[in-house]
């Protein structure tokens, strides 16, 4: 049995000057990247495979796996590129990541790059964070000035470079072939698969996009062994993950726990609900992958567990809300962000986003018509699997999901406004402010 | 040349009007500078706009013939890239940029609340800039940090935790051109500045601000009081590890 939190990736969040690279080598680190210098890049595939490390930005596709898939006897150059463009609704984990700890992102990339046998590697960062982008530039630098970067990595022979890219705010981004066709400085949007990015990828060339918290869970993995992290987490679900908490919870935060946790043990050791409330509904992995409510407190959060219950794992960004909050409201909000965010590629996304927008406003403001929910249903209907790619998809599930869990609030959004049944101040955080203890009792 | 005139207002092209300042030839060297950074130079697209709108404040007509002739692409490929991403501003943007999240997270916990303020006090709704260059104003979709919410973005640096009041004080601290640090990050300079940064060249500032907030460093703190941890790396295989 393995413990309640198991802090790796997270380990040295609390250092002073966690950033830099003295801190950094301090607590050992660029040690498991002289050790994977001196291994086969085949073995480190194979290491990472056994580990059964399954990516963290979503789809929780095996790392090993999508790596094997690059082919080795293509002449084009291989490419890594880290997704680190974080922006799924509720998803807060990649970016405390790499403001702490951009070392254990680099030293995770040198390992990956050399497995892959890649000597160009991209990380790709959303623009809008700009501190964060200061850390990585800075590591960066500090990374070549070392010998960790550049030509013939210390003496090995191996030549890696890193360049940090901004992005230039744009969610559709995220998806892994929209990330490409922006990284090659055009508009961000998502190209049909096959042939996959391993194959044909940055430059049609072979290429693994790999989320941050995957590519810094390399290192731990290749420095103790698959077995080790295949000790922790469930069946088909190894390891350990950050869960982001958010929302109306008297202690919000990240928290780095073996797979499989569930959230009422997430509850229970961070101080629950905020005082005087109760949970309505909560995502468990960003807003793309639905809702559930306090009747899933018990459902272990892993790949399989959230799958059984209608939901996924998703990013692990879980937003609980209490019951002064308006499901219609927060679904308003969301299906809002998806239309925002459409790049407006397939016209099921494009429009139906845009008309989703419409009848919801109108159920929120307590006018909504005769056969308002069914065209909201049909609508959803239409957009999921007819476009590209999963951002379509997300907009369609949250809507099914607020429906299929809270019909009633959205019967109400016939005659009543939505706020007027949940008074909108009373969902605000000073609202309770006495009570937060942020950090302090948890 | 200001030729082409839209009928549908903000309905995205590139502001034309005013003066055609070239780039400066600075500048020019720092686009082909980024451009020589890539396997292939047209990935330094999106850096090199935002180096353009450090150096004259938004997207400008000078701006994007200048990466295009430096790709040896046309401008409206550059045109297309430009107007399809929301940080790439069309309209010249005020010395400070202030973000405030509104999608549902934040908007619930106090967003909304938070933008009906902004918007009453400065007096411009979403994408508009005051009157005197001082704040351009924007709705923002999430930015990832929403175990601080509400959240208010300035120059894309992090106010966590906010709330109206807090906001106004921080608006108000901005104008008088007091010294203002993010939660996490460092002291507020300017967009302008913020830009040249996110295109790719340091400020030298990256020491500035903590490792992480309280928040991002909960589960940790936790772990250590309750003695939790990851299991040993001997115990699952017995493998020799001298660093740990």
């Amino acid at each position: 049995m393995t413990d309640m939190l198991t802090p790796v990736l997270s380990a040295n969040w609390d250092q002073d000057r966690s950033w830099t690279l003295p801190v950094y080598e301090r607590t050992g680190g660029y040690q498991t990247m002289r050790k994977a210098l001196g291994m086969q890049p085949a073995d480190i595939v194979t290491m990472v495979k056994d580990a059964n490390l399954r990516g963290r930005g979503g789809a929780g596709f095996p790392t090993g796996m999508k790596w094997s898939f690059v082919p080795q006897d293509n002449p084009n150059p291989k490419y890594l590129v880290v997704n680190a463009d974080e922006a799924e609704p509720g998803t807060c984990k990649d970016i405390p990541l790499m403001m702490a700890d951009p070392h254990l992102l680099i030293e995770g990339m040198i390992i990956s790059s050399f497995a892959i046998n890649s000597h160009n590697a991209f990380i790709y960062i959303r623009g809008e964070v700009l501190h964060v982008i200061r850390r990585l530039q800075a590591a960066v630098r500090e990374a070549y000035r070392a010998g960790y970067l550049g030509k013939n990595i210390l003496g090995t022979g191996y030549d890696l470079d890193i360049v940090v890219h901004s992005g230039a705010g744009a969610y559709i981004c995220g998806e892994e072939t929209a990330l490409l066709d922006s990284l090659e400085g055009r508009r961000g949007q998502p190209r049909l698969k096959p042939p996959f990015p391993a194959v044909a990828g940055l430059y049609a060339s072979p290429t693994v996009v790999n989320n941050v918290e995957s590519i810094a869970s390399v290192p731990a993995i290749v420095r103790n062994g698959s077995d080790w992290f295949a000790s922790m987490g469930t069946e088909n679900s190894k390891g350990f993950t950050l869960y982001s908490l958010s929302g109306h919870v008297s202690n919000p935060g990240q928290f780095e726990a073996p797979l499989g946790i569930t959230l009422r043990e997430l509850l229970d050791i961070s101080g629950g609900m905020r005082h005087g409330h109760e949970l309505k509904f909560w995502t468990p992995g960003g807003s793309s992958l639905g809702i559930l409510t306090a009747e899933h407190l018990d459902v272990p959060m892993d790949y399989d567990g959230l799958a059984k219950a209608g939901a996924a794992l998703g990013t692990k960004a879980l937003q609980l809300f209490d019951e002064t909050t308006s499901v219609v409201r927060a679904c308003l909000r969301w299906v809002e962000f998806y239309k925002h965010e459409s790049c407006g590629k397939c016209t099921p996304c494009r429009e139906g986003s845009w008309w989703l927008v419409q009848v919801l406003m109108r159920l929120e403001a307590g006018r909504g018509e005769e056969g308002d929910i069914e065209k909201l249903l049909d609508i959803s209907d239409n957009i999921a699997g007819r476009s590209f790619c999963a951002l379509a998809d997300g907009t369609a599930t949250i809507v099914q999901s607020s429906i299929k869990h809270f019909r009633e609030e959205f019967e109400a959004g016939m005659t009543t406004p939505a706020w007027e049944l949940f008074p909108y101040a009373k969902s605000a955080l000073w609202n309770e402010s006495a009570t937060s203890t942020t950090g302090a009792s948890a | 040349m200001s030729g082409f005139q839209s009928h549908f207002a903000n309905s995205g092209g590139v502001d034309f009007s005013g003066d055609h300042e070239p780039l400066p030839v600075e500048t020019m060297n720092e686009l082909a500078e980024l451009a020589a950074r890539y396997p292939q130079p047209r990935s330094a697209l999106l850096p090199m706009l935002h180096l353009v709108q450090s150096a004259q404040g938004r997207i400008t007509p000078a701006g994007i013939e200048a990466c295009a002739d430096t790709l040896g692409i046309t401008a409206a490929e550059v045109n297309g890239v430009a107007t399809f991403y929301t940080m790439f501003k069309r309209n010249p943007v005020g010395k400070h940029h202030i973000g405030v999240c509104v999608t549902a997270l934040c908007a619930i916990m106090g967003g909304d609340a938070i933008a009906e303020k902004v918007e009453d006090y400065l007096g411009v709704g979403h994408n508009e800039t005051t009157a005197d260059g001082a704040f351009t104003y924007e709705r923002v979709e999430c930015n990832a940090a929403c175990d601080y919410a509400p959240v208010v973005m300035v120059n894309w640096e992090f106010f966590d935790t906010m709330n109206p009041d807090s906001t106004i004080e921080l608006i108000d601290k901005l104008r008088a051109g007091e010294e203002v640090a993010s939660t996490r990050g460092a002291t507020i300079t300017s967009w302008r500045e913020a830009e040249r940064v996110i295109a790719g060249f340091p400020d030298g500032r990256a020491d500035e601000g903590p490792s992480a907030g309280l928040q991002s460093q909960l589960g940790l703190k936790l772990a250590k009081r309750h003695g939790w941890q990851a299991p040993a790396a001997d115990a699952a295989a017995p493998r020799k590890e001298e660093q740990q």
